[in-house]
């Protein structure tokens, strides 16, 4: 009797300490890493990714994307926080989506929790994924597309294509369901706004001399310094993703770093046995073709993986941009689809590859005993990409009727779009 | 009173500005301009997209002086301006009909 008394005492004192109880409590190591994460992630948005696309347009509608890309950014916050956050992780229904129990975070208050992080935390650094992924579309369609069109099609592709599926990849969703493994957005960034940006640049058609006329890129310094950015901001992306600061963070941005140096290296040595010059525009997109192919595999994979995932990507996306493309005679102007569909088809089939439970025991891939996981990774690269492409179009088809038209006039194309449209310049040269 | 109008490659500049310098002329007009004759233009290559530049970045410098002169200075701009490969350059002799100082309202030859 009297042992059972000092039995149940010791138990009292020792079991708060036991982690099954600090799971569901704030931890600050946690939230600060994914507060910082955040800012990194929005980082890459209106700087790294407006440079980097920015520098890649001709000089005469720099501005125009950038705008475009601030913009898509400011908008995507704005829905994310009336609508879009409860329709990617509101309670699931059916699978499909999260429903409007969340709108305008109804129910989350200051205390809330999402695991160790605030919810607040969570909901924002989930709303600078949407709001990058939507920027990344227009990398397809720079220097004809109207200002109006861009805006409405932002709010409408955040809303219609992303949310869903974040949610079925993140949101507890049909694809996470299924087991298919996405650390942080091969599908639900890199290959939804690759898909979208083919769709929409094959409606779109192509820039007005397009083949025949010269088309600088505007400044291949900015892109590169966009690119730098880009890869700092990674960091936050994929390490963040882990929602904690822990190994699995530790390793996520490890692999991330080496992914995106082997890239650059890859494309560099590609682009200079094949054309006997290695230019820096080469150098930049090829990291960021090896952080696109990192993405979904960052907390499955280790070091090995990552070179050779990398490598694979720099190869993978010179070869497409720099060859393939030209010969299938589309305009998708800065390589949306080129690289990040590509790449991160890549990248997804990969890790069904490569996905080692000693890393992250929530993966297993077919060097670690699980072929399986390869035809699941291909249902939801296939399950993404066919439903971006549909969503997209009929997205592509509702902005067109609200804002009169996709693409701007003749004169204005010629003209540029930072004098036709903003009224500015660039430079002052 | 004559124009001598010479179209030369960028880096010669500092060498031909010294060597007129040295003969006596104390000013001149420059312009970057882009030009092609017989010196075929450069390949650019962006993502696999390749842009054959045809015009190259080269200075043109003007000069109005005395008619007597001009045999002078197209001989020393002719040999600062050489480095005898495709893309030297060219020089011009023009008339020119009249000549005026602002500040002070002189004409012809007091001008230049």
């Amino acid at each position: 009797m009297k042992s059972k008394f000092w039995i149940t005492l010791l138990g009292m004192v020792l079991f708060p300490m036991t982690s099954a109880w600090a799971a569901d409590e704030l931890n600050s190591g946690d939230t600060a890493w994914i507060i910082v994460s955040t800012a990194l992630v929005m980082m890459m948005t209106p700087a790294g990714l407006a440079l980097f696309y920015g520098g890649m347009s001709r000089y005469k509608n720099l501005l125009n994307t950038y705008a475009m890309t601030f913009c898509s950014y400011c908008l995507a916050s704005i829905v994310w926080v009336v609508w879009g956050y409860s329709l990617s992780f509101g309670p699931d229904i059916g699978g499909l989506i999260g429903g409007l129990d969340q709108f305008l975070f109804s129910g989350i208050d200051v205390d809330s929790l999402s695991g160790t992080i605030p919810t607040s935390v969570f909901a924002l650094f989930q709303m600078t994924f949407a709001g990058i992924t939507v920027a990344l579309v227009l990398g397809s369609v720079v220097d004809r597309v109207k200002f109006s069109f861009w805006l409405v099609f932002t709010v409408l592709w955040v809303t219609v294509v992303y949310t869903p599926v974040c949610h079925w990849a993140w949101g507890g969703g049909w694809m996470s369901q299924m087991g298919a493994l996405d650390f942080a957005g091969g599908t639900v960034v890199h290959i939804n706004a690759g898909v979208a940006g083919l769709v929409l640049c094959l409606v779109l058609g192509k820039r007005i001399g397009w083949g025949k006329e010269a088309m600088f890129p505007s400044s291949v310094t900015l892109t590169a310094l966009g690119a730098a950015l880009l890869w700092f901001g990674w960091f936050g992306f994929n390490a963040g993703s882990q929602l904690a600061a822990d190994g699995l963070a530790g390793s996520a941005f490890l692999v991330t770093n080496t992914s995106a140096a082997m890239g650059a290296m890859t494309w560099m040595t590609a682009e200079w046995l094949a054309d006997g010059k290695p230019s820096l525009l080469g150098i930049a997109s090829g990291a960021v073709a090896g952080l696109v192919a990192i993405t979904p595999a960052a907390g499955f994979v280790g070091v090995g993986a990552s070179l050779i995932m990398g490598l694979v990507a720099g190869g993978l996306g010179f070869i497409f941009v720099a060859k393939i493309k030209h010969k299938l005679g589309y305009d998708d102007s800065l390589d949306a689809f080129g690289v990040h569909g590509i790449c991160g088809i890549w990248g997804a089939l990969a890790t069904g590859l490569f996905a080692n439970p000693a890393v992250n025991e929530a993966g297993a891939g077919l060097f670690y005993g699980n072929p399986r996981q390869v035809w699941i990774q291909l249902v939801s690269i296939v399950g993404t990409a066919a439903f971006s492409a549909v969503a997209t179009f009929i997205v592509i088809m509702v902005t067109r009727v609200i804002t009169g038209g996709i693409r701007i006039d003749k004169e204005s194309e010629v003209e540029g779009l930072d004098n036709a449209f903003h009224g500015e310049r660039g430079f002052e040269m | 009173m004559k124009k001598i109008e010479a179209i030369i490659k960028p880096f010669k500049l500092d060498d031909v500005k010294e060597a007129l310098n040295e003969i006596g002329i104390q000013g001149m007009t420059i312009s970057e301009v882009k030009g092609y004759g017989r010196q075929k233009g450069h390949k650019e290559i962006y993502r696999g997209a390749e842009y054959v530049v045809d015009f190259i970045p080269k200075i043109k410098i003007e000069i109005v002086i005395q008619s007597d002169w001009a045999e002078k200075v197209i001989e020393t701009i002719k040999t600062s301006a050489a480095t005898g490969k495709l893309g030297d350059g060219k020089i011009f002799v023009s008339e020119i009909q009249e000549a005026v100082r602002v500040r002070t309202g002189e004409t012809g030859e007091e001008a230049i």
